[in-house]
């Protein structure tokens, strides 16, 4: 049956990876695994965990930065490592893949609402710009949901955020920038 | 040595030039962090350094896989001397004032947009790998040089004066990043490397019109510095990296 998927195509191509992957229970158990700077959301639902495989016993978790210095990742490499061992699960490895470069595209509509609840407005709350930037004023506020938003710095207090200030209840906010 | 090996050998050494170029100005720009003109912009500095050691740390980490032994990313950033690093010395200059850091980012910026889509396709896929990382950082880069650099230039007499200063200062350090010596043509040649002479034309092409609405003049061609690549370097370098490397140096190996 052909079916119009609402899903963008990045985001479907890794469900069906997760989906079909023999090892789904250890895709399951690094839901527990959080950007150590946003715990409201775990790696899988920010594009950062990107295959589990298994050889021989040993098991294989690939990851992606998200940005090229960003500090999180040695902290979520250990987090991998320790959430399975809670498991039993004690040979691990963690390879970093830097190809095809992470974008918020990866990022899954339940990533992006926990954002929001979190007081985060994500990528898909501003419209890109001609280059595909991050817009200069009116994303969606993640307090009051008014448009009436401006820039105030393109970097805010992670790599990954700008700092927004919504004009309509006058709230400060951050912006998790398109890349 | 076979060719093979002999390529080899180059793309290690052009991974630490990369690197090099990534990890001293990253250094330069961290310089900034709690000396910003305001809160925002410290912390955009604090941004763009993060991004650029990212970089450092990623062309290292492939140089060390390149040399097969046991060296990690860490040798390379501190435990070589001046004479082995090889960046180009725009990267180096002390930071300066605003104006100063601003349009060496700009000239820099700039550069690495060009650089970055072309290294984008090169042949060896790791540093295709990095490029394609980078070039969307160095989109947000440009966009916040650009701003500044309008800003400063058609702004107060003394932002534009300051700005002025602090472009004729650094007009002849830039040419060295068109420069290409036989390795980097050997791995232009084979499409690893990028062929940055082909570049010039372009970069002074965008350079000039930003400057240009910044109502500043475009420098004259004149003197000219080189030396970065082969390891001549200005004496800031060794301050730099005395500060950078102590903790390493006298301590070595110390985790915590």
């Amino acid at each position: 049956m052909n079916q119009i998927s609402l899903m963008p195509k990045e985001q479907h191509q890794r469900l069906l990876q997760r989906q079909q992957s023999e090892v789904s229970v250890i895709w399951d158990l690094l839901d527990a695994v959080k950007d150590p700077e946003i715990p409201a959301l775990s790696i899988w639902d920010l594009g950062v965990l990107r295959d589990v495989s298994r050889e021989q016993g040993r098991v294989l978790v690939t990851i992606t930065p998200t940005y090229s210095g960003c500090p999180a990742m040695n902290t979520i490499c250990a987090d991998i490592k320790s959430v399975l061992a809670a498991s039993g699960i004690t040979w691990v490895e963690v390879k970093t893949q830097l190809a095809p470069a992470w974008s918020t595209e990866w990022m899954s509509a339940k990533g992006q609402q926990s954002l929001r609840d979190y007081g985060i407005a994500p990528p898909d709350d501003g419209e890109a710009d001609a280059e595909g930037l991050m817009p200069l004023a009116g994303v969606r506020c993640p307090h009051c949901g008014s448009h009436d938003s401006q820039s105030i710095s393109e970097f805010g207090s992670t790599s990954c955020k700008a700092l927004f200030r919504c004009n309509a209840c006058c709230e400060p906010f951050d912006y998790f920038k398109r890349i | 040595m076979s060719e093979q090996k002999q390529l080899k050998q180059a793309t290690l050494e052009y991974a630490v030039r990369l690197g090099d170029d990534a990890l001293v100005l990253g250094h330069r720009i961290s310089e900034w962090v709690s000396y910003g003109p305001f809160l925002e912009e410290d912390i955009a500095y604090g941004n763009v350094a993060l991004d650029y050691i990212g970089r450092a740390r990623m062309f290292y980490s492939y140089a060390a896989q390149l040399t097969g032994d046991d060296k990690t990313e860490d040798h390379f950033a501190y435990m070589r001397n001046e004479r082995e690093f090889s960046n180009l010395l725009i990267n180096e200059l002390p930071k300066g004032d605003f104006a100063y850091s601003q349009l060496r980012q700009l000239l820099v910026d700039v550069y690495a947009s060009l650089f970055l889509a072309e290294l984008v396709k090169s042949k060896d896929d790791t540093l295709a790998a990095i490029a394609a990382k980078a070039i969307k950082e160095t989109r947000y880069h440009l966009r916040r040089s650009r701003d500044w650099v309008l800003r400063l230039g058609d702004g107060t007499q003394e932002s534009h004066n300051r700005a002025q200063t602090a472009l004729d200062a650094l007009w002849g350090y830039s040419h060295e990043m068109f420069e290409m010596d036989a390795l980097e043509q050997q791995l232009a040649d084979a499409s690893i490397g990028v062929d940055v002479a082909a570049l010039r034309g372009q970069w002074h092409a965008r350079v000039s019109d930003i400057l240009i609405e910044a109502t500043l003049v475009v420098p004259e061609d004149g003197w000219k510095v080189r030396g970065g690549r082969e390891g001549y370097h200005t004496e800031n370098l060794g301050h730099l990296l005395t500060e950078m490397q102590f903790v390493h140096r006298s301590h070595p190996g110390c985790q915590w």
